[in-house]
């Protein structure tokens, strides 16, 4: 493991990657509301994400041997000044980041026309990127106050684009106001574990923090610090019973919005969540091993069952992939509490196949309601012959989220069983097989009510526009390419892993 | 050029070429010539490891041939010629495309040399075939089509879970011998089991095929459980418990058989009754028993199809095959009629036709290996299959009292489907040489000796003649008969009572346990969505108070937790 330290001074373009992924979007938001124009606000925010896209590419092409890259800020050196620094685990989670915000733009082009006022559509963009801006900070930084900034900047604007729901559903407005209060106290904690942090070591560097924990061992503030970080961070991530904010946020935002939200803000989330119990706690301190085996794993395979559930009685497509959404949550957090380089692999393969598996279904969804109206099952019946190729892209996305063999979701839950099986943990790897069973079922549900049913005769006969179309069957085809092409996702997964279980070694 | 490439693919190819292909006489061809020009190549590929490729980590081997595999792969390939040749007529792309797949993915499996692509493989003929089922396009098809899917799929993952155990616990994914002993072999015994239709794991078969379409059925009663037992002769070959599952298998079909009354679900549980055989052969496992059930599964296949095919075809011109409903058929379908007699007789094993020359090596095989009470079972149980597949099916179907239906003959490619299979059941009865050749080991006996035919042909002659008894002195009337026999079932007369009692003793505890079941999983059902449907109390909207609450909880769990330790 080298680090690369770059001096200011002589850097040439390729050296300032990876804070250029940050202020293209975060420059572009402005611009665009700047200029004011409505017919250019796309072309800005499709063309930032874009480029933020193709640095990511070329940090991951870097990174993924293992190297490090650490950028100083204006030039000062940490401790004193802030860093960036990007390694396998951090650029795999940027290319997924900025690959679905270049993949939704163009899908949600279409889809806010109905769902969003025209007069707010300019404002709708600049926030996506406002957000994608603190996704991408959140992920890149080294720094653990900026951590906190840049999640509160893609916290805030989430709030106002699930909001922008209103316009089709009024129940968009309590859900982002429920997630708003449930966002500032996670923030809070975390502001407040990091405060406790300060305290107990002076810095607020991420590598800084890591080295002296290590040396003065686990004392009450830092326990108490890694308690406060791990619920207000559990919060984003919607550890099971914290998930309580997300059903509703999903269904009610705008179809792009839920997209992008499910596709990436939890899996962000999850990747704070990893850094600050890996890189910068220890994961050899008792406390630490403690709370994922006696909170975290309970709580994950509660959250694979319970949510599970609750989806196959859902009678609203979205609403039941929400819930999804939690009991596959459930799946990383198990690899993670499985606490061995197998099981973290499997987690951040999972975070990424599942990204993508349920950006397909969302987008999906989208699309019916579109089409139809709303995506309750009622609404979306016979639909699998009126709009076969969006049914098609569906039915994809659904075997890859119950993970039939061939699908990229097949490929982590197999990691998953090998490395609980490798634990020698042989009933939780049953409990994976049996909880994938239930999505059986509500996959079938959809699939069933797509295809076996006669049609509601007031549906707008057609299948979408080709600008909707196309992004939803690059997920689908991304579903199945990477169930059968793992070279990129197991191999960065697993580099990541390792770097993130050498502990504190692996910043420095 | 054709070595590199899996047959397997060569239908799945197909299957994409036949979407593209307007529907119509092409596409007929297409289905035809695929079979053919697969059978070719498995008939002329080498022995060996032919087609690697690397997955995730793992070698797997899509083409492992030699004897075991080829002579299945042969049939494999016969049969879907055969079965797609009876089904020309059919226009429904939904059946011709789930024919290749199925046929295909059936295929892959036998040459599947790695556990991970059997998995594959064992997963594509479960949802390939299900489409047969639910092309019928009725309720009742659709249901039926659910349960068997869910019974396959569960046989697949609980293959797949047995595999990654496996793959633990020795570190390969060879699909080779193995023995019972751990959780994984286990696992996979019973995945294969599952398929194979063990008894008690047996009912998706008499559920399903009956349910499926006339030309359907064919196709599906040739590969699932044909594929089980090769599964089991490759990996469990000399497994003694097989030997017991066997001999109950071949036993308690027969009960069923005799009381049912549709004719296509008879067929289902003769099929059940046939696996037994073959199931015996590999518990034995030596090399002849394994010959046995390799040549009892391949004129299986062929006569078995050849019964389907020939009920299908009344079922198709009359629309009913329930055996209340027809006889006196012959009149006007006597070259079916023909070809159903030919079935019946190579099921029964007469001599000179095809089961003889098969079932005769099994059976000698018990014998010589010292299960003498083994024999005795098959020996009754072969005389029940002449009982209820040779006489009840042809008997009903063709002669008996005439039910005043006159159907046309059937139809020109079906009468040809049928008329290939009947004279190759015959060729392999009369000259068994080349079929033993193909065999996976040496084959060193000689079906037609003095003691052989002399003992099937008593024990046929007497199963003959007190069916003959029976009709004369315990039938009734037609007239009663003709009331609604859906119910009633009443060729149960025909039998002794003391049959009767046993089949419903065994039919009471099987239908108890099952609604004993069923209604603890609706409760549980119930249950579930009291707690967990859209206004239980697991899915409802909290207020946010009560979320605040849940996040201060949590965190005060975990301080304590931090704390503590």
């Amino acid at each position: 493991m080298e680090t690369e330290i770059l001096h200011h001074t002589r850097a040439s373009f390729q050296d300032h990657l990876p804070v250029l992924v940050i202020l293209v979007p975060f420059l572009a938001a402005p611009l665009m509301v700047l200029l004011g124009s409505r017919r250019l606000s796309w072309p800005i925010a499709f063309g930032a994400s874009v480029a933020a896209f193709g640095i990511a590419i070329l940090l991951l092409a870097k990174v993924i041997d293992g190297t490090e890259i650490s950028y100083h800020i204006g030039g000062w050196a940490p401790p004193l000044g802030i860093e960036y620094r990007v390694d396998a685990a951090n650029a795999f989670v940027l290319l997924l980041v900025t690959g679905i915000a270049a993949i939704v733009l163009p899908y949600a082009r279409e889809s806010i026309k109905t769902e969003v006022p025209v007069r707010h559509h300019t404002l709708f963009y600049a926030l996506f990127l406002l957000c994608l801006t603190g996704l991408l900070g959140v992920v890149v930084t080294g720094d653990a106050f900026n951590v906190f900034v840049f999640l509160e900047i893609s916290s805030l604007s989430t709030y106002v684009l699930i909001a922008q729901g209103s316009y089709r559903d009024k129940r968009a407005l309590t859900a982002a106001y429920d997630y708003l209060i449930m966002g500032t106290i996670g923030a809070t904690f975390f502001v407040i574990g990091l405060g406790l942090l300060y305290m107990a070591t002076g810095t607020l560097n991420m590598a800084d923090i890591a080295e002296r924990i290590a040396d003065q061992g686990g004392n009450r503030t830092v326990r108490a610090a890694f308690a406060f970080i791990v619920v207000g961070v559990g919060l984003k991530v919607a550890i099971y019973p914290l998930h309580l904010w997300l059903p509703n946020a999903y269904t009610y935002a705008p179809s792009a919005v839920t997209v992008f939200l499910a596709a990436t803000a939890t899996k962000v989330a999850v990747y704070v969540l990893l850094r600050f119990m890996f890189s910068i706690f220890q994961p050899a301190f008792l406390f630490e091993v403690n709370t994922l085996e006696f909170i975290i794993l309970p709580f994950a395979v509660l959250a694979m069952f319970a949510a599970s559930f609750i989806a196959i009685f859902q009678n609203d497509f979205k609403r039941m992939l929400a819930y999804s959404s939690i009991a596959q949550i459930g799946y990383i957090l198990l690899g993670i509490g499985l606490l061995s380089e197998a099981g973290l692999t499997a987690a951040i393969v999972h975070l990424f196949n599942h990204g993508i598996t349920k950006a397909a279904l969302f987008m999906g969804v989208g699309i019916y309601v579109l089409r139809s109206g709303g995506s309750f099952l009622d609404d979306i019946q016979g639909l699998g012959r009126v709009m076969p190729l969006t049914s098609a892209a569906v039915v994809i996305g659904g075997l890859s989220l119950i993970g039939v063999p061939g699908t990229a979701g097949f490929i982590s839950k197999w990691v998953l069983v090998q490395a609980a099986l490798e634990k020698g943990w042989w009933p939780v790897a049953l409990m994976i097989v049996a909880s994938s069973l239930l999505a059986v079922i509500y996959v079938w549900r959809v699939i069933e009510t797509l295809y076996t049913k006669p049609p509601a005769s007031d549906v707008i006969a057609g299948e979408a526009p080709l600008s909707m179309l196309v992004p939803l069957w690059i997920m689908a085809i991304a579903c199945v390419w990477f169930g059968l092409d793992t070279d990129l996702t197991i191999g960065a997964s697993q580099t990541a892993a390792q770097g993130l279980l050498s502990g504190s070694a692996g910043m420095r | 050029m054709l070595d590199a490439l899996p047959t397997a693919f060569l239908f799945f190819a197909a299957a994409i070429l036949l979407l593209a292909m307007p529907q119509g006489r092409l596409r007929g061809v297409l289905l035809l010539v695929v079979p053919l020009i697969a059978g070719w190549q498995v008939w002329s590929l080498p022995f060996g490891e032919l087609v690697q490729v690397g997955f995730f980590g793992f070698e797997l081997e899509l083409m492992r041939v030699d004897k075991l595999s080829r002579v299945f792969g042969l049939i494999f390939t016969l049969a879907a010629f055969l079965g797609n040749l009876y089904a020309w007529h059919v226009r429904d792309t939904v059946q011709q495309v789930a024919a290749l797949l199925y046929a295909g993915s059936a295929i892959g499996a036998v040459f599947a040399g790695d556990l991970i692509t059997l998995f594959f493989y064992w997963e594509g003929t479960a949802i390939a075939s299900v489409f047969l089922i639910w092309a019928r396009r009725t309720e009742g098809a659709y249901h039926t089509g659910m349960r068997y899917l869910i019974i396959q799929i569960g046989s697949g993952v609980i293959l797949l879970a047995g595999t990654a155990l496996f793959y633990r616990e020795t570190g390969s994914i060879e699909f080779g011998q193995m023995t019972l002993g751990s959780l994984a072999t286990w696992l996979i015994f019973l995945s294969f089991g599952i398929k194979c239709a063990f008894p008690l794991l047996h009912n998706w078969l008499q559920d399903s095929y009956p349910a499926a379409t006339v030309t359907g059925t064919v196709i599906l009663s040739a590969f699932t459980t044909k594929l089980a037992v090769y599964a089991l002769a490759r990996g469990f070959a000399g497994t003694e418990i097989l030997i017991y599952i066997g001999a109950i298998m071949t036993l308690f079909p027969i009960f069923f058989a005799e009381i049912e009354n549709d004719l296509r679900r008879v067929l289902a549980y003769s099929l059940n009754n046939q696996l037994g055989f073959m199931v015996v052969g590999i518990g034995i496992g030596t090399e002849m028993a394994l010959n046995g059930t390799a040549s009892h599964a391949f004129a299986h296949i062929l006569y078995k199809a050849l019964l389907f095919m020939s009920v299908g075809a009344v079922l198709f011109r009359t629309g009913t095959s329930k055996a209340s409903e027809l006889g006196g058929l012959y009149r006007t379908m006597p070259r079916t009629a023909m070809f159903c007699l030919v079935g019946a007789a190579s099921i029964s094993a007469f001599p000179l036709f095809s089961g003889f020359v098969t079932k005769s090596l099994i059976l000698d095989q018990t014998a010589s290996q010292h299960y003498p009470i083994i024999w005795a079972i098959l020996v009754f149980a072969s005389a029940g299959v002449l009982s209820h597949s040779g006489i009840k099916i042809p008997f009903f179907t063709f002669f008996a009292h005439d039910s005043g239906l006159r159907p046309r003959e059937a139809p020109m490619h079906m009468q040809l489907a049928m008329g290939i299979t009947a004279a190759l059941c015959i060729m392999i009865g009369v000259y068994p040489d080349p079929l033993y050749a193909l065999l996976p080991y040496e084959v060193d006996f000689h079906p037609y000796t003095t003691g052989h035919v002399v003992t099937q042909l008593q024990l046929l002659l007497f199963a003959l003649l007190a069916f003959a008894v029976l009709m004369r002195t315990g039938i009734h009337p037609p007239e009663i008969r003709a009331i609604n026999l859906d119910t009633d079932w009443t060729y149960r007369r025909l039998m002794p009572r003391m049959l009767s009692a046993v089949s419903k003793g065994v039919a009471a505890v099987w239908t108890g346990s099952a609604t004993l079941i069923l209604s603890g999983i609706s409760g549980l059902v119930r249950r579930l969505y009291r707690s967990h449907g859209p206004e239980g109390r697991m899915a409802q909207v909290w207020p946010t108070g009560s979320m605040v609450l849940w996040i201060a909880v949590l965190l005060g769990v975990t301080l304590v937790v931090n704390f503590l330790s």
